[in-house]
């Protein structure tokens, strides 16, 4: 019974995020396009608990949902594109034929590739009251060094969004 | 369940593909690239329940990183494209065409 909820569960948001994914492309409205894909986001950070990541869930709808879409949203609204053009954005003949092309052979491989048989769980996550700690044990000593590396990435990221962003400066 | 969690991971960076293919409007194609490294980070946190370990679980940290350096940077070539072309079509952004 218990395994039965957690099935249907599990199909239920797998079956929503790719549904919301595929209104997301659909859409002609920016604005629209990012909600579905916020949509698309809270059905993975679902699947995320059912994988037993309760803190990659967390951090999923904060850092993704909360943050990048947010920021996604500014945009958008900075440059006034908010309502849809009447002209669409969805390239043309060919542009389609290649897409569609590029699709199916991906799906074909998804398919055959689906035989595969996969080997049983190697262990469970058993410790459910404690969900940070196999997280930040490993983060903090196996990869201190690219943890370190990423704040350098992110100094980068803001110091060049702030210069390419920065308006009237003589050296652009 | 990981078989379905590595489907769904597969399915959702297809429409991910498809959309990068398919659109022009740069920001909708940046949003197609956060919805590809989301289905790379399904597929890190099923493989990690396989393995039983959350090491995996670190990875998808790092992806969460690298995305949001990267829609940062992004959305400030947008900004200073908008700035000259008055528009975020690509059909207008084609400097480097031979």
């Amino acid at each position: 019974m218990n395994t039965l909820v957690y099935t249907f569960h599990f199909y239920l948001f797998g079956l929503i995020a790719i549904a919301s994914a595929i209104a997301f492309v659909t859409r002609k409205s920016a604005v629209a396009a990012a909600l579905w894909l916020v949509n698309t986001m809270f059905c993975l950070s679902a699947l995320f608990v059912m994988l037993d990541a309760q803190f990659i869930a967390a951090v999923q709808v904060l850092v993704y949902a909360g943050a990048i879409m947010v920021v996604f949203l500014f945009v958008v609204m900075l440059l006034n594109l908010g309502q849809a053009s009447d002209v669409t954005d969805i390239r043309g003949l060919g542009g389609k034929l290649t897409a569609g092309f590029v699709g199916l052979v991906m799906l074909a491989e998804l398919f055959a590739l689906s035989r595969l048989k996969f080997p049983r769980l190697m262990g469970a996550m058993t410790d459910h009251a404690n969900v940070v700690n196999p997280v930040s044990a490993p983060l903090f000593h196996e990869f201190l060094l690219p943890f370190e590396v990423t704040s350098v990435v992110l100094l980068v990221a803001v110091v060049g969004a702030v210069v390419l962003a920065k308006r009237g400066t003589k050296t652009l | 369940m990981i078989a379905e969690a590595l489907f769904f991971s597969a399915v959702l960076f297809i429409i991910g593909v498809v959309g990068v293919l398919i659109r022009r409007n740069a920001i909708i194609i940046f949003m197609c690239v956060e919805l590809m490294l989301n289905a790379v980070n399904l597929s890190f946190i099923a493989l990690a329940r396989l393995h039983g370990t959350a090491t995996g679980q670190v990875f998808v940290l790092f992806v969460m990183t690298v995305a949001a350096a990267e829609a940062a940077v992004g959305l400030a070539i947008v900004i200073s494209i908008f700035r000259h072309h008055k528009s975020v079509d690509l059909r207008n952004i084609n400097l480097l065409k031979g």
